[in-house]
């Protein structure tokens, strides 16, 4: 089943606390070498198929329902199919095994 | 995997936008320069020229467009506002510290304390971004509290949205709601009172209007400017990024190569957690007196805190402006000059005590950078890699901006409405139909329970907070060891101020007074939120002129200063202008926050008093509004004197404890004052209209909804009556007994009218909000 996934970004002007916060903990881990951290949302929306209506219709939600456009910005809409879903999934296993 | 749709302007880093100098404008005095996006007009564009003898680079233009604007300038309220500096009598100056045109008034309340407290408008951002509008609203003024060298202590709201059922009303309130209690909560400030009101006016333009109130010791009274030649201008706190600098980018859009820059963002984001350590961090730097003075950084950004302390000091500065900190590299000088991003701080240091300073603000993990110093040339220069980009007498750009005289004009359309009385609406008779139609007041959405907005908040951290929503007041503990404290309501009501712009503000004046005077504090000072359509339209700049004038007025012959303030113009939905709203905050003192009054009933058969006498007076009142959908007429009238002696009797009622509640009797009436002193702790009444009917010449209606002033409702121990009514003998108060508290009984009966239970009023007044918004959070 093809996954449809959506990122949002805070605007690249605009100050991300967050993302600033993470950035100075990583300083004070030692791991100096991270200049700047920004967090963003990640949706994944799976579907039976892709269509271009309903690539059409995400694109409409990303920008009105899961992105406020007054201070985010969506940074990418892609399709991930079946294989590549599963790759990522057993790639966040091996992460959590280690 | 996967790509960028955007791309932040000039990240490839290539091309370095190169800014306009100063010789280069001299050479070139005939380049088109943007002014009209910048919202300068023309001639305010020649002035700048005629000022500077050439045409300005395009860093003052910058600088000179922001600081020229309406928000920073105050050009068309600059010649009413000086009313309030005039209208002052000696009494007026006793208490105060500080007064208008710095950034909040400082007033002393005794035994070495004194309290600032200041309101401001977020009324567009609001609209645009609700939570981050709402949000920076609070960052802003606490800010300005922090920089008079008090530690801020409480933050109230006001606030006035569209129609409760219109389709947008949701998303302004859920936002701004959410935003003013992330920001305050994550500061640990309580939010102690305020308002809400749902008008259509406000659809398109919501009014978010928050006050901050701050305390210290009167040796900590520190003023921002820039003296000392020498001295070190530091910019401490939060990075500068693109926040809030949408019409920047037009300054330099014609120096970018293809494409050109994505238009910066008009907004700003709020970081609470970096302004809770620069409140501390400011704080510190006070207490071991390593600054001279410190300056925050709100609208206008860089441009405003160089030219106004520049203006406040010596006069002269010299900023080296790449060496301020930058959250975002290809921010272009012009971008860094107007950046309003949030949470910073400008401070004088002298050069003996730089390292200090830095070693405290490094404790606190602040970042730092010196920009320059103070100078004796009398000219703010601002140097960008070497070249001077801005050369200007810093008093041009901050303090001798534009003044207008806009024209006024007496609105078409108020004779009319005027005539319209609401003396031709049907009034109830019958029980039954006084029952339902007070019932229709208590749970109508501006007289509805706001437990759904309060409860978001924080209200008793800091541990200081006596009283705080729904009473008349939000009162706060200064002094732990004596109990010194202060107390302070907010009011305005826009019904009113459509109807007679004068008034109005006399109303709003008086019932903030009242509410501050019915905790059993001494009202002392008065700040103001003015917000008006705009000041182009003569009929609005006529209710603006009214209202100053009469606003001073009032504050004289009540001895009261006003100590600071904010005037928010172009608030309309479309073209139609909002109701005049000045918002008028008064501040109390109180010796001991243990005599506190309370608001409702707690005890067994206490007498129930009415103080002040009722009139016909229904034009703009809630009644009006809710049973009839009508606004005409005129605003009932006010008694100044009157107010002040019922403010004195109330204070020395509650210093001998003879009062066991007062509430204010306002928008509602006595019908809904009844009501809210039954809901406060579920303690009944027993009422009987006729005497004050008899006595004042009105029918029932006109007893329970009339919205006249100068009335308190208070209740009184068996034990203290005699000693109560002497004391309203004594002052010559018109007072009538009109009830008794029943605990027995918890809900309230009118006799030979109606009778309600309890459940029914608890009912009808709090599930007005959550029917349209959600549940309630924690009952």
């Amino acid at each position: 089943m093809p996954t449809i996934v959506v990122e949002v970004m805070p605007k690249a002007e605009l100050l991300d606390p967050q993302g600033k916060a993470v950035t100075f903990a990583l300083a004070r881990l030692g791991k100096d070498f991270a200049t700047e951290v920004r967090i963003g949302k990640r949706f994944e929306i799976a579907v039976d198929e892709v269509t271009d209506a309903i690539l059409a219709d995400v694109k409409q939600l990303a920008d009105d329902v899961f992105s406020n456009s007054v201070i985010e910005d969506v940074v990418s809409i892609e399709v991930l199919q079946d294989s590549a879903a599963t790759v990522a999934a057993e790639a966040s296993s091996t992460a959590a095994a280690l | 995997m996967t790509t960028e749709l955007t791309q932040a302007p000039g990240s490839a880093g290539s091309e370095r936008h190169i800014p306009d100098t100063v010789s280069n404008a001299a050479a070139t005095p005939d380049r088109e320069q943007p002014y009209g996006a910048l919202g300068l007009k023309e001639d305010e564009y020649l002035k700048i020229r005629e000022i500077l003898g050439r045409r300005p680079t395009s860093g003052e233009l910058a600088m000179y467009s922001v600081m020229w604007s309406e928000h920073c300038s105050y050009k068309s309220s600059k010649i009413y506002l000086r009313q309030f500096g005039e209208k002052v009598s000696p009494a007026m100056k006793k208490n105060l510290m500080v007064g208008m045109g710095e950034n909040a008034g400082v007033v002393d309340i005794g035994n070495g304390w004194a309290v600032t407290f200041k309101g401001e408008s977020h009324n567009h951002p609001s609209y645009i971004e609700p939570f981050q509008g709402a949000a920076t609203g609070v960052g802003g003024i606490v800010r300005d509290i922090i920089s008079m060298g008090a530690r801020p202590v409480a933050v109230m709201d006001q606030l006035r949205f569209g129609a409760i059922d219109a389709p947008d009303t949701q998303r302004v309130v859920d936002g701004v709601v959410s935003g003013i209690s992330f920001y305050a909560n994550c500061l640990g400030l309580p939010n102690i009172g305020g308002e809400t009101v749902f008008d259509a006016v406000y659809q398109g333009n919501p009014l978010v209007n928050v006050t901050s109130v701050g305390v210290l010791r009167h040796e900590d009274l520190h003023l921002a400017n820039a003296k000392g030649a020498g001295n070190k201008v530091v910019l401490f706190g939060a990075r500068t990024g693109g926040d809030g600098i949408g019409g920047a980018s037009i300054l330099a859009s014609d120096t970018f190569s293809a494409g050109g820059p994505t238009k910066r963002p008009s907004v700003q984001v709020g970081d609470p957690f970096a302004e809770k350590v620069l409140i501390e961090c400011c704080l510190e730097l006070f207490r071991d007196e390593l600054v001279e003075g410190i300056q925050d950084l709100g609208a206008a950004g860089i441009s405003c805190a160089t030219s106004e302390l520049a203006s406040n000091g010596d006069g002269g500065m010299f900023i080296e402006l790449e060496k301020v900190l930058l959250r975002d590299p290809t921010l272009t000088a012009e971008e860094i000059l107007m950046s309003e991003s949030q949470e910073r701080m400008m401070a004088v240091v002298r050069p003996d005590k730089l390292d200090a300073f830095l070693a405290v603000v490094a404790k606190w993990e602040v970042e730092t950078s010196v920009l320059g110093e103070v100078t004796d040339t009398g000219r703010l220069i601002i140097n960008w890699h070497g070249e001077e980009i801005v050369n200007v007498e810093p008093r041009t750009v901050a303090v001798d901006g534009p003044v207008y005289e806009r024209p006024v004009a007496y609105p078409s359309w108020l004779d009319e409405l005027q005539a319209d009385t609401a003396r031709s609406l049907d009034r109830p008779e019958t029980g039954d139909e006084l029952r339902e139609q007070f019932l229709a007041l208590l749970g109508s959405p501006n007289l509805a329970d706001k437990s759904w907005i309060t409860n978001q908040y924080d209200t008793y951290v800091l541990g200081n907070t006596a009283l705080s929503f729904p009473d008349d007041g939000g009162m706060i503990r200064v002094d732990e060891e004596s109990g010194l404290g202060f107390a302070i309501a907010t009011d305005a009501n826009g019904r009113y101020c459509q109807l007679d712009p004068a008034q109005g503000a006399r109303l709003a004046l008086a019932e903030a007074y009242r509410n501050v005077a019915a905790t059993g504090a001494t009202p002392v000072a008065v700040t103001d939120c003015l917000n008006f359509g705009s000041p182009e339209n003569p009929e609005v700049m006529w209710q603006f002129s009214k209202t100053v004038e009469a606003l001073s007025d009032a504050c004289l012959e009540m001895e009261i200063p006003v100590t600071g303030g904010n005037v928010s113009f172009y608030n309309q939905t479309g073209t139609a202008p909002i109701h005049p709203t000045p918002v008028i905050g008064v501040l109390g003192v109180i010796d001991d926050v243990a005599k506190r009054i309370p608001s409702g009933w707690q005890d067994e058969g206490d007498n129930i008093y009415l103080l002040g006498t009722t009139s016909l007076e229904l034009d703009g009142s809630a009644w009006a509004g809710t049973i009839h959908d009508h606004l005409g007429g005129r605003p009932p009238a006010v008694n100044l004197e009157a107010e002040r002696q019922l403010a004195g009797l109330l204070a020395a009622g509650g210093s001998e404890s003879l009062l066991g509640s007062a509430h204010d009797l306002s928008e509602g009436g006595l019908g809904q004052a009844l009501a809210e002193s039954v809901l406060r702790f579920g303690v009944g009444a027993r009422v009987w209209l006729d005497e004050v009917m008899e006595r004042d010449g009105v029918d029932a209606a006109t007893a329970l909804f009339s919205e006249s002033t100068g009335r308190v409702l208070v209740s009184v121990p068996r034990e203290d009556d005699v000693k109560f009514r002497g004391l309203c003998e004594g002052r010559g108060y018109p007072v009538a007994r009109i009830g008794v508290t029943d605990k027995q009984n918890p809900g309230l009966e009118v006799q030979d009218l109606f009778t309600v239970d309890l459940n029914e009023l608890q009912q009808t007044h709090r599930q007005t909000l959550p029917a349209r918004f959600g549940a309630l959070i924690a009952e």
